[in-house]
């Protein structure tokens, strides 16, 4: 077991991540050769992760305020308005790395961070979702990541308690070696009771709450500790473990805590555990932390500082309380069966200090750890985009019936009914919309009508090709997908997934999706309240997609005025509303049917989404519209195809004669659009409030029968549309390897 | 119409369970903690769902040794009504209040999803408010809800009447489709399905509704 006075040699430096300049900033700051546990504080306190060091500069350039935003980044998670003296709060973070090495536990501790991340500020969790990203069905090890994966996010969200509502799971070669597991929580406080992490007052006692600290997460993020201490990685998982009942536990306690105005500063120990908590809770109040690692409830027998500061052991919680109310907090976390321990206290001194066994083991300026930590402007390039791909050199299905049936069971398109069956979606009792539409919605508890409406979004095959245009499109998408259920769009969280931002062209790719998800989120008032970056997403070299995933939350006061994808009624007239398709440049029929991936995004007209988003809401809210749905993946048709599969009811339309090229109006994935159906008896009104708005509506046809048709071009029957959707994830679950 | 709700640590669809009785009855049910060795005096006490201390060692086995228990064996004995879903029908059944085990689900994966069950017995406080062989809704969802006996055990629970509800597709692999099963007495059932989660527009139906107005008016 390494000691303190270990002496710090180059190698020793390297394997924490941190650089020769980073090493010397060290030095230069506290005058002295760091001693073993100051160095792992620091390389946790400045890693990627922790610091941002990359990506400050640039997501400093995002838009994080509006008139509803009553706390935005920087916190545990973003805090939103919604009316009547209550607030959403919520934020999304990737798990991706562990999720990779260990899939269960890694999804599993994923999903138990963001539910902290959101209950530490207050909130009951009443929403979970996760975007997922695998590698190439074909790979071999990608059955068993979506397994582990699909049954992590279950185990420990079912178990905890909060409906898992909804996400996107996607396949792509890219990710064959780094996997994404981006886990979305929201949680509901009242307005005046959120609880942050920044520290008041010297002298008060800093509390250790939850479960005991073990070396699990040891060498986790920063540290290749291979080459350090052997005994480390061969004895410990470098993936924490998850306990989904000690989280229970820890939720409940820390509410009703928090009920009798006991805390004054509350921080989760997430990535970096003690280090990170104490230091965010220090130096973001001005003050000085003391630790006194001795009151450290620990799992194992002789851990050293080293490894108590930097363990990240799950399900735990530090506090600020008021030393008068010391003794009834203790007896609300004993009544748990929960670890109460007081560690440490404030100081006025702006150091963090941590003394073990009689000894001072590491003293540093704690400023200089938190909001000081080295910041870097990366060199980046631009790569041009690819030329644009017109409809007319795309070839037109011979068979479009084939082609629509073998779009609606690929990988990406298919049913994700195997996925979100393992998950509890209906538990609390609220769920208005389950996954499988456009957005999932809940009820707000106590309330009859008002819902919340939910949403993640991203096309990374855009933003591979067009980074500012696939920014664009994820945040527009993301404010669609609300808007299509009928809830208002009121803000969002970013979980950045990306490769090695020491390259200048992943720093580009960077560069253009935050420039492009900036530019239309201040277009659609829709600001960014939270969020995570993951970066050096790469395996041999190569990189993922880029991957800026987006959670939107929207408002709805009248949760009976709903919208579902479902065709509801015979006769309903079905319009689509926006502009005709044309767009086959980086499309699902251009990748599924052609096997390309060649040219531009389609582009979105940030004015015209928000013209047609409004017209729609305004329909729904007027309870004019019978169902809806965005357009997106797959175009026109696939919308259509996901609209009758939803209820097994099929639909007669016709397209225009003068359309430039069928499978462009088909497949085309023109943006800022969506399909409504309507009772005939309102179509007028319909189509009027739709000029009014300068916004375009065409009359397609009529709900009604078993089939798809599409007058003179093809007929499907929609049971055997919905036989391949809802067949291809189970199928391909089931092969054994 | 008093009723009582009893919390383990881990227990999580309480908070469904206390709003559904709430909503039907207009009476918000007490709150009985785990640790508690005796009961108020109500006319149904309900063990809810949830992961009671997190499954570990094997679900419902260590809450069913809690000092709760013997409150409601007591309570049983004398005719109070039980009623135990999902969970809590695993509590039941590890305290020998009721018979069976609930095992890993055949496909051995967490199962959320809305299934059928058909009502084989009208003969309860819990079911008289439905048809016999009426098919109702109601959503699942869990992953020990495998019910087995042993084969004695099983033709006693049919020849006594004692199925409650069979599902009309198996889920999870139980024995003879078995959903739900009554005690000797017939006030105590146990479910693996969730009729709490099905009462109102909202859930998609009202199914649920009609199992508590019958247990609670039962006895009113």
């Amino acid at each position: 077991m390494l000691q303190n006075d270990t002496p710090i040699t180059p190698e020793l430096i390297a394997s924490h991540g941190l650089k020769p300049d980073e090493y010397q900033r060290i030095l230069d700051l506290i005058g002295r050769e760091p001693t073993l546990t100051e160095l792992g504080i620091f390389s946790a306190m400045w890693n990627e992760h922790c610091s941002y060091k990359s990506s400050k500069k640039w997501l400093r350039t995002l838009p994080t305020t509006g008139p509803r935003v009553i706390c935005g980044p920087g916190e545990n998670a973003g805090v939103v308005d919604i009316d009547d003296g209550q607030a959403i709060i919520f934020k999304m973070e990737s798990h991706n790395h562990p999720s990779f090495i260990e899939p269960y536990q890694g999804a599993a501790t994923g999903v138990g961070g963001i539910l902290r991340d959101v209950f530490t500020m207050g909130a009951r969790p009443v929403a979970a979702m996760n975007a997922l990203r695998f590698g190439s069905p074909d790979h071999p090890k990608t059955r068993h990541l979506v397994s582990g994966v699909v049954s992590g996010v279950g185990g420990y969200g079912n178990s905890f308690g909060v409906p898992t509502v909804g996400g996107e799971v996607n396949f792509h070669p890219r990710y064959n070696g780094n996997i994404l597991v981006n886990a979305f929580a929201a949680g509901l406080a009242d307005a005046d009771k959120i609880f942050y992490s920044k520290a008041e007052g010297v002298g008060l006692p800093v509390v250790y709450l939850g479960s005991k600290t073990g070396r699990d997460g040891v060498g986790g993020a920063t540290m290749a500790s291979a080459e350090f201490d052997e005994s480390i990685e061969e004895k410990r998982p470098t993936v924490q473990v998850g306990d989904p009942f000690g989280e229970k536990l820890l939720l409940e306690a820390c509410l009703e805590l928090m009920k009798t105005g006991a805390v004054i500063a509350i921080q989760d120990m997430g990535a970096a555990g003690l280090t990170c908590s104490a230091v965010e809770m220090g130096a973001k109040g001005d003050l000085g932390i003391e630790l006194d690692l001795d009151k450290v409830p620990c799992r194992e027998a002789n851990m050293t500082a080293y490894e108590m500061m930097l363990s990240e052991s799950q399900e735990r919680m530090l506090m600020v309380l008021r030393p008068e109310q010391e003794e009834e907090a203790e007896a609300i976390f004993r009544k748990w069966g929960l670890d109460f321990a007081i560690v440490g206290w404030t100081t006025d001194d702006l150091r963090f200090r941590i003394r073990h066994q009689g000894a001072v083991v590491a003293d540093l300026p704690i400023k200089d750890l938190g909001d000081q930590a080295p910041e870097y402007d990366r060199p980046f390039v631009r790569r041009p985009v690819p030329a644009a791909l017109a409809a007319a050199d795309v070839a037109e299905p011979n068979d479009y019936a084939e082609v629509l049936l073998k779009i609606v069971s690929s990988p990406d398109m298919a049913s994700r009914r195997w996925v979100w069956e393992q998950y509890d979606h209906l538990i609390q009792g609220n769920t208005a919309q389950k996954p499988g539409g456009d957005a999932a919605v809940i009820r707000v508890e106590g309330h009859d009508k008002k819902g919340l409406a939910f949403s993640l979004d991203v096309t990374p095959r855009y933003c591979e090709a067009d980074p500012f245009e696939g920014g664009k499109q994820a945040i527009a998408e993301c404010w669609r997908n609300l808007t299509a259920v009928g809830a208002e769009p009121l803000a969002a969280t970013d979980n950045l997934n990306f490769g090695n931002p020491e390259k200048p062209e992943i720093m580009g790719q960077f560069v253009g999706a935050i420039e492009g998800i900036g530019a239309a989120c201040r277009a659609l008032d829709f600001p960014i309240v939270s969020g995570n970056v993951s970066l050096y997403n790469e395996t041999n070299g190569v990189g993922i997609l880029p991957t800026p995933a987006i959670g939107g939350v929207g408002l709805m006061p009248d949760i009976d005025a709903m919208a579902t994808i479902a065709f509801k009624n015979e006769g309903d007239v079905i319009v689509q509303i926006g502009r005709d398709g044309t767009h086959l440049g980086q499309s699902i029929y251009l990748r599924e049917i052609l096997g390309r991936e060649e040219g531009t995004p389609p582009t979105v007209d940030l004015a015209e989404e928000r013209r047609v988003g409004d017209l729609v809401r305004g329909l729904i809210r007027g309870r004019l519209v019978t169902a809806c749905h965005d357009l997106s993946d797959g175009g026109l048709l696939t919308a259509l195809a996901e609209m009758a599969m939803a209820r097994g009811l099929g639909a007669t339309v016709a397209i225009p004669e003068a359309v430039a090229t069928r499978h462009g109006f088909l497949f085309g994935e023109d943006q800022a659009r969506y399909v409504v159906t309507v009772s005939p008896s309102v179509l007028d009104a319909v189509t009027a409030a739709a000029a009014e708005a300068g916004v375009e509506a065409r009359v397609l046809g009529t709900v009604g029968g078993e089939m798809l048709d599409v007058s003179g071009i093809t007929t499907i029957s929609v049971a055997k549309l919905k036989q391949g959707h809802d067949n291809w994830f189970p199928d391909f679950m089931a092969v054994s390897d | 119409m008093k009723s009582a709700v009893v919390v383990f640590p881990g227990s999580n669809r309480e908070r469904d369970m206390i709003a559904a009785i709430e909503k039907i009855t207009g009476h918000r049910p007490a709150v009985v903690w785990h640790g508690d060795h005796d009961l108020p005096k109500v006319d149904l006490i309900v063990v809810p769902g949830g992961f009671s201390y997190g499954d570990y060692l094997r679900s419902g086995a260590i809450a069913a040794r809690e000092p709760i228990m013997g409150a409601i064996a007591r309570e049983a004995e004398r005719g109070v009504g039980v009623l135990g879903v999902c969970n809590g029908f695993q509590i039941l059944c590890e305290a020998g209040l009721l018979p069976g085990v609930l095992m890993r689900n055949a496909g051995l994966k967490f199962i959320c999803k809305e299934v059928e069950l058909r009502v084989e017995t009208t003969d309860s406080r819990f079911t008289r408010g439905y048809a016999k062989g009426q098919v109702i809704r109601s959503p699942v969802a869990h992953g020990d809800g495998n019910f087995r006996t042993d084969d004695e055990t099983l033709k006693r629970l049919q020849d006594e009447d004692r199925v409650a509800f069979r599902y009309v597709d198996n889920p999870n692999g139980s024995i003879d489709d078995i959903a739900g099963i009554l005690s000797e007495k017939r006030n105590i059932l146990g479910m693996m399905p969730h009729p709490e989660n099905l009462i109102e527009p909202l859930n998609g139906g009202t199914d649920g509704r009609p199992l508590f107005e019958a247990a609670l008016a039962a006895v009113a």
